[in-house]
C-alpha cells in the first residue's frame, strides 16, 4: 500500500509507531501534488519548503515521544483561511497579491496540534459557487470520471472544490473547508469523500475571509468519517476573537464514531422528496435508511414544512451579508488597485476589475435587497422565514436524534454545465442550505455510486452542538456502505 | 417587480462597481432572473414571526474595554497597494 493511500487515522498510528517518518510521508504527498496538480488544479499555491520544514519538526517531536493529535499529518488548506506569510487569495483576483501577516484561528489550532500544511486549495471566488468554476485561478478537475464518458471533465463541486479534489485524489490526508450553503458537503459528495459542517460557532471565524458571517462555518473534509472527527477535534474550540464563537468544551468526536446507532431515532423529512429527484438518489436514500434500521435505529417520518423556502431565503440573506462584508475591498488598504480619476472612480474600477461575474451578481443582489424601500420586502421577510426554518428543525429534533437526506440532487456535472443560468446552479444546494440557515451540524458521507460510476453522498443532520450523534450515524452509514471505490485520477 | 436599466445602474453605483452599457443589459437579465425566482417567498405567511438575525443562539459577550492590540503599523501597511510613510494613499479628495 502506498503512503498516500493511508487514511489519516492509519497514517497517525504508523507515525506514532515510528513505522513511517513524517518527512517521508510529506514527501510522498508533495510528489503526488507535483504529478497530478498541473492537471487537477486543486492547489492555487503549493508550499513544499514550509511543508518539509514542518515535517522535520514533526519527526523530532515524534522521536522525543511528544506526539500531538496531528503531528506530521499533511493537510491542504482552503485558500480562504489566512496563513501568516503565505499568500491567501480567496480565489479572487482582488486578493491575488494579499499575504496575511497573521494566522487564522482554525489553522493556528491545526499548527498547534502538529499538522503539516502542503499548500492552499482552490475554491470558488470568495466561496461563492457550487462548481469551483468561479475561481479566478481556474476550475478544478474532479478526479472521478463517468464510466460511459471518461473524457468529460467534471466539476468537483464547490466552493471547497480544491480541498475535496485534493483529498479524493490522495494529494492530502485531509483538508480544511468552509460551508456557507453547502460548500463542504456538496464537494465531499461529488468527490466520494466525507465532510462535516459543524454547528455554527463551533469553529472560530477569525482570520477566515468572510462571505456571509451568520452562515459561514469552517469544517474538515477527509476520506473517512473518523478522519473528519479527528480534524474537527483540532479545528474547533472557543475563540474570544470571534464574537459568535461558542464557549463550549470540544467533545471527543472520534470516540462518537464508534458509538453505533442502536436505539437512535432517525428522521426522514418528507419535504426532501423533491419532484424530479432521480431514482438512483431516491434508492440510495432508502438503502441508507435500511442500513440504519439493520444497525438498530428506528426510522420515523418528520416534517420540515418550510424547507422549500430555504434556498430563495438563502439567496437574500447570503448576498445581503456578502455585499456588506465585501465592501472592504476598496483598492486602498490591501489587494488589487486600479487607478481612477478620483476616489470613487478608483473604488469602482478596482472592484470592476477585481471581482468576477458571480461575486458581482451577489454583491448587487445584496445591495438591492438592503437598499432603502426594499429592506422590509426582501431582507426582513427572509429573516422571518429563517426563523420558521429553524423552528421546523427544533420541532423535528424534539422527536428524532438525527435526520438523514441525500447530500445533493445529482452526481457531479460537467465543467461548463449550468454556467449560463445562476438559478440552476443554485439548486445544487437545495438539500444543504437549510442546515446553514438553522446553524445545525451536517455531514456528508459517501454511500454509493451512480449508474455512471460517480460517487453519491448521504447527509446526516443533527441538533445544535450534537456533532457526536451526527458522527455516530455517519460512521454507521459508512460501515454499512463499505465504500471502497477510487477515482480515476489518483496518486 | 422587475429592475429597469436605470435601477441596475443605481445598484451598481451603490455597490461601487463600474459597469458599462453592454454589461447593464446582461446584468438586468440575470438579476431579474434571480429576483423573479425569489418572489415565491411572498406566498409565505410571516405574520407575527420575529426575524432571526443569525444562527448563533446566544447573547453577545462583553469584554473589558481595553486595548488588546496595536503598534504594528508596518504589518498593517504591508499589503497596501500604495503608501507614503505610515499612511495609505488615495487620489486627492479635497480641493
Amino acid at each position: 500500500m502506498s503512503l498516500t493511500d493511508l487514511t489519516l487515522a492509519e497514517a497517525r498510528a504508523k507515525l506514532r509507531a515510528r513505522q513511517i517518518g513524517a518527512a517521508e510521508l510529506t514527501g510522498a504527498f508533495l510528489s503526488a501534488i507535483e504529478r497530478l496538480n498541473p492537471r487537477l488544479n486543486a492547489f492555487i499555491t503549493v508550499t513544499p519548503e514550509q511543508a518539509l520544514a514542518q515535517a522535520r519538526e514533526a519527526d523530532k517531536a515524534l522521536a522525543a515521544g511528544d506526539a500531538r493529535p496531528l503531528t506530521g499529518i499533511p493537510l491542504a488548506i482552503k485558500d480562504l483561511f489566512c496563513t501568516a506569510g503565505v499568500r491567501t487569495t480567496a480565489g479572487s483576483k482582488i486578493l491575488a497579491p494579499f499575504v496575511p501577516p497573521y494566522e487564522s484561528t482554525v489553522t493556528a489550532n491545526l499548527l498547534r496540534d502538529g499538522a503539516v500544511f502542503l499548500g492552499k486549495a482552490n475554491l470558488d471566488e470568495f466561496a461563492m459557487g457550487s462548481s469551483n468554476m468561479t475561481s479566478a485561478f481556474g476550475g478544478v478537475e474532479n478526479p472521478w470520471k463517468r464510466q460511459q464518458d471518461p473524457d468529460a471533465v467534471l466539476v468537483p463541486g464547490g466552493s471547497s472544490g480544491g480541498s475535496a479534489a485534493a483529498v479524493a485524489a490522495r494529494l492530502a490526508l485531509g483538508a480544511t473547508a468552509t460551508d456557507t450553503g453547502g460548500s463542504i458537503r456538496q464537494p465531499a459528495a461529488f468527490c466520494g469523500i466525507a465532510g462535516i459542517k459543524p454547528t455554527y460557532g463551533r469553529c472560530s471565524r477569525w482570520g477566515t475571509v468572510a462571505f456571509a458571517s451568520s452562515l459561514d462555518q469552517a469544517g474538515p473534509v477527509a476520506r473517512t468519517v473518523e478522519d473528519c472527527a479527528i480534524l474537527l477535534g483540532s479545528m474547533a474550540g472557543f475563540d474570544p476573537k470571534d464574537s459568535t464563537s461558542a464557549d463550549r468544551e470540544v467533545p471527543d468526536f472520534a470516540a462518537a464514531c464508534a458509538r453505533g446507532v442502536k436505539g437512535m431515532r432517525i428522521g426522514v423529512p418528507r419535504e426532501y422528496r423533491l419532484d424530479g429527484l432521480s431514482d438512483e438518489i431516491e434508492a440510495l436514500w432508502r438503502q441508507g435508511l435500511d442500513w440504519l434500521r439493520d444497525a438498530g435505529a428506528e426510522v420515523v417520518d418528520v416534517s420540515l414544512p418550510h424547507t422549500k423556502h430555504a434556498l430563495p431565503t438563502y439567496y437574500i440573506v447570503a448576498p445581503a451579508e456578502a455585499s456588506s462584508n465585501l465592501a472592504r475591498y476598496d483598492g486602498v488598504r490591501f489587494g488589487l488597485r486600479e487607478d481612477g480619476e478620483d476616489l470613487i472612480d478608483l473604488y469602482e474600477r478596482t472592484r470592476a476589475a477585481g471581482f468576477g461575474d458571480e461575486v458581482k451578481r451577489r454583491i448587487m443582489i445584496g445591495t438591492y435587497v438592503l437598499s432603502a424601500g426594499y429592506y422590509d420586502a426582501y431582507y426582513l421577510r427572509a429573516q422571518k422565514i429563517r426563523a420558521l426554518i429553524l423552528k421546523d428543525f427544533t420541532d423535528a429534533f424534539g422527536q428524532v436524534d438525527a435526520i438523514v437526506t441525500p447530500s445533493t440532487p445529482t452526481a457531479a456535472f460537467g465543467q461548463g454545465e449550468k454556467m449560463d443560468d445562476p438559478v440552476a446552479m443554485y439548486l445544487n444546494d437545495v438539500f444543504t442550505v437549510p442546515a446553514n440557515l438553522a446553524g445545525i451540524p451536517g455531514l456528508s458521507v459517501p454511500a454509493g455510486l451512480s449508474a455512471d460510476g460517480l460517487p453519491l453522498g448521504l447527509q446526516v443532520l443533527g441538533r445544535p452542538f450534537d456533532e457526536e450523534s451526527v458522527f455516530a450515524v455517519g460512521a454507521a452509514l459508512e460501515r454499512a456502505a463499505g465504500f471502497v471505490a477510487k477515482p480515476e485520477l489518483v496518486a | 417587480m422587475s429592475l429597469d436599466p436605470a435601477t441596475v445602474r443605481r445598484i451598481a453605483k451603490l455597490a461601487r462597481i463600474r459597469v458599462d452599457d453592454a454589461e447593464v443589459a446582461k446584468l438586468q437579465g440575470e438579476l431579474n432572473g434571480i429576483l423573479g425566482w425569489i418572489e415565491q417567498l411572498n406566498a409565505v405567511d410571516v405574520e407575527g414571526v420575529e426575524p432571526l438575525t443569525g444562527a448563533a443562539q446566544m447573547s453577545l459577550r462583553m469584554r473589558e474595554d481595553v486595548v488588546t492590540d496595536g503598534g504594528m503599523a508596518d504589518a498593517v501597511l504591508a499589503n497596501a497597494p500604495e503608501r507614503a510613510g505610515d499612511f495609505f494613499t488615495v487620489p486627492k479628495v479635497v480641493e
